[in-house]
């Protein structure tokens, strides 16, 4: 019970995709203008990397040990689908956020976060329980990142940002400062 | 007849006669016994290190502040300087407190939009960059030499290079409990007998600013309240399950920046909620992130990094938290 709680907390703030790995950071920057916007596409995430982890874990356990060098294709053609399945359900029930993501959505196929997911739980030797734990925690720090990187950025609207820095060096900037906060996770529960 | 002038205006209709100047130099004023004590624990090593923060400060305000927006009198470069000074150890270089000033304002302030525009706390901002660049500096607690006159040799180091000065280092309240179980005795803590950063030795000091500052309503009284006792219950609970290795409430709430931080971080009032409700969920937000880094996670303080989460939630907390206006309906 206690490694679950590890696994989780570890990858939802002290190993924060998002803002200790650095990984996915498209979407982050992308897609953080709106709040709902940010909120549902980091559900979008959950859902990809929990559908990518219970994949991965039925390949690592069935077709890898016959084929390793199939590895890095076979997670791509699983993520792949599985993004392509979100986008055909989402376009189906919220064309609305369908269009609000806009390339974001087809993105996530691509997204380090959701191949770097599947890559460090094989090489973790996570089970299918870890994994499916792990990559809660992962979408879940994804989505806080989202979320918080959102609200932020909602309120800069109303700020008399200088026009230097407004924009893209702006939204760099709150990324770097937000990182240094979540620094302060750093080494939780890992005595 | 009809030519007599009516004022037509919006809401605010109550106004106070509090301005920004006057509410900044309060906070000034019941920063100086803080001050005081600091370089009375600390040798005058300590007024020199808080002057080059407030210099660092004001100058990068007015080096990045348009001509016609900066005024360095309202005093919101001086409080940022005092309390970025009083988050550091004694015998932190100068020249590191000079770019933790630069980077409080330059980041933490001017980019924002100046005064009242920033999301994140300037001070722990800046505190927080220091942390990261120059770890093992800003965790070296050298005991002053005893004698008031001396300014200690590594705070005159040169950028970038190693200091050859011996020092003495000693170890802070929070690191003794951390990584020896060892507990220090509360009266030290109250009257600041202890190691630790500038301002947040003397316990005492720091309640009577508190009381002074609510009751000037400067700060608003929930944001430390929520906080301290959120400490002080959640400590309380682990206390009583095992109390070989988890501190005591009394402990918990005095060591280490939790008052200072409280006091003066917390209540910013441009980074703080604005809602009633609001005040509560990030008092006890902050609290829960506290005891979270303190107890369990590996550094000894978390006090800094605690409020600056809270800080980036704070534009969520407003939104969620937000009253219904008077007569409006969703």
């Amino acid at each position: 019970m206690n490694d679950f709680i590890w696994i989780f907390v570890s990858a939802l703030l002290v190993n924060n995709f998002t803002l200790s790995y650095f990984l996915g950071l498209c979407p982050f920057l992308g897609v953080s203008q709106r709040l709902d916007t940010a909120f549902r596409l980091g559900l979008a995430n959950i859902f990809v990397m929990i559908i990518t982890a219970l994949c991965s874990y039925a390949l690592n356990q069935w077709v890898l040990p016959f084929a390793p060098y199939l590895r890095l294709i076979s997670f791509i053609i699983v993520i792949a689908s599985a993004v392509q399945f979100v986008e055909m359900a989402m376009k189906k029930l919220s064309p609305d956020l369908f269009r609000k993501l806009g390339i974001f959505l087809p993105l996530i196929t691509t997204n380090c976060a959701i191949l770097g997911l599947a890559l460090f739980s094989t090489n973790k030797g996570y089970g299918f329980w870890e994994g499916l734990v792990y990559a809660l925690g992962a979408g879940g720090g994804v989505t806080l990142a989202l979320v918080l990187m959102a609200g932020i950025r909602e309120e800069t609207r109303l700020l008399n940002i200088p026009k230097l820095v407004e924009g893209t060096a702006l939204n760099l900037i709150i990324a770097g400062i937000l990182s240094m906060a979540f620094m302060g996770f750093a080494g939780l529960f890992s005595t | 007849m009809s030519d007599q002038k009516l004022t037509i205006s919006t809401s605010p209709f109550l106004k106070d006669a509090a301005t920004t100047p006057g509410i900044m130099w309060k906070v000034v004023f019941s920063l100086l016994p803080v001050v005081i004590a600091s370089s009375y624990y600390f040798g005058v090593g300590a007024l020199v290190t808080t002057a080059v923060a407030i210099i660092s400060c004001v100058l990068t305000e007015w080096f990045f502040s348009p001509r016609s927006a900066y005024s360095i009198s309202d005093g919101s470069g001086v409080i940022t300087g005092i309390l970025l000074a009083m988050t550091l150890p004694p015998g932190f270089p100068l020249w590191m407190t000079f770019i933790g000033g630069i980077v409080a304002i330059g980041m933490g302030k001017t980019i924002w939009g100046g005064l009242g525009q920033n999301i994140f706390n300037p001070a722990l901002l800046g505190r927080a960059f220091l942390q990261a660049a120059f770890p093992t500096a800003i965790t070296t607690w050298n005991l002053p030499d005893g004698a008031f006159l001396d300014v200690q040799a590594s705070q005159l180091a040169m950028p970038f290079m190693q200091s050859q000065a011996d020092v003495v280092s000693s170890a802070t309240p929070l690191a003794v409990m951390k990584f020896d179980k060892v507990e220090t005795n509360t009266w030290d803590l109250l009257t600041g007998n202890i190691g630790g950063s500038l301002g947040e030795t003397c316990g005492i000091l720091l309640i009577l600013a508190m009381v002074y500052l609510i009751s000037v309503k400067i700060i608003k009284w929930q944001i430390p309240v929520s906080i301290l006792l959120t400490v002080g219950i959640l400590s309380l609970v682990f206390y009583l399950l095992d109390a070989n290795n988890y501190p005591s409430p009394q402990f918990m709430i005095l060591s280490g920046g939790l008052l200072i931080g409280a006091v003066y971080m917390a209540t910013d009032l441009v980074t703080s909620p604005i809602t009633p409700s609001g005040l509560w969920i990030y008092g006890i937000g902050i609290g829960i992130l506290v005891v979270l880094i303190r107890l369990w996670g590996g550094l000894p303080e978390g006090v800094m990094y605690a409020i600056l989460l809270m800080n980036a939630a704070t534009p969520l907390i407003n939104r969620y938290t937000a009253v219904r206006t008077y007569g409006y309906k969703k």
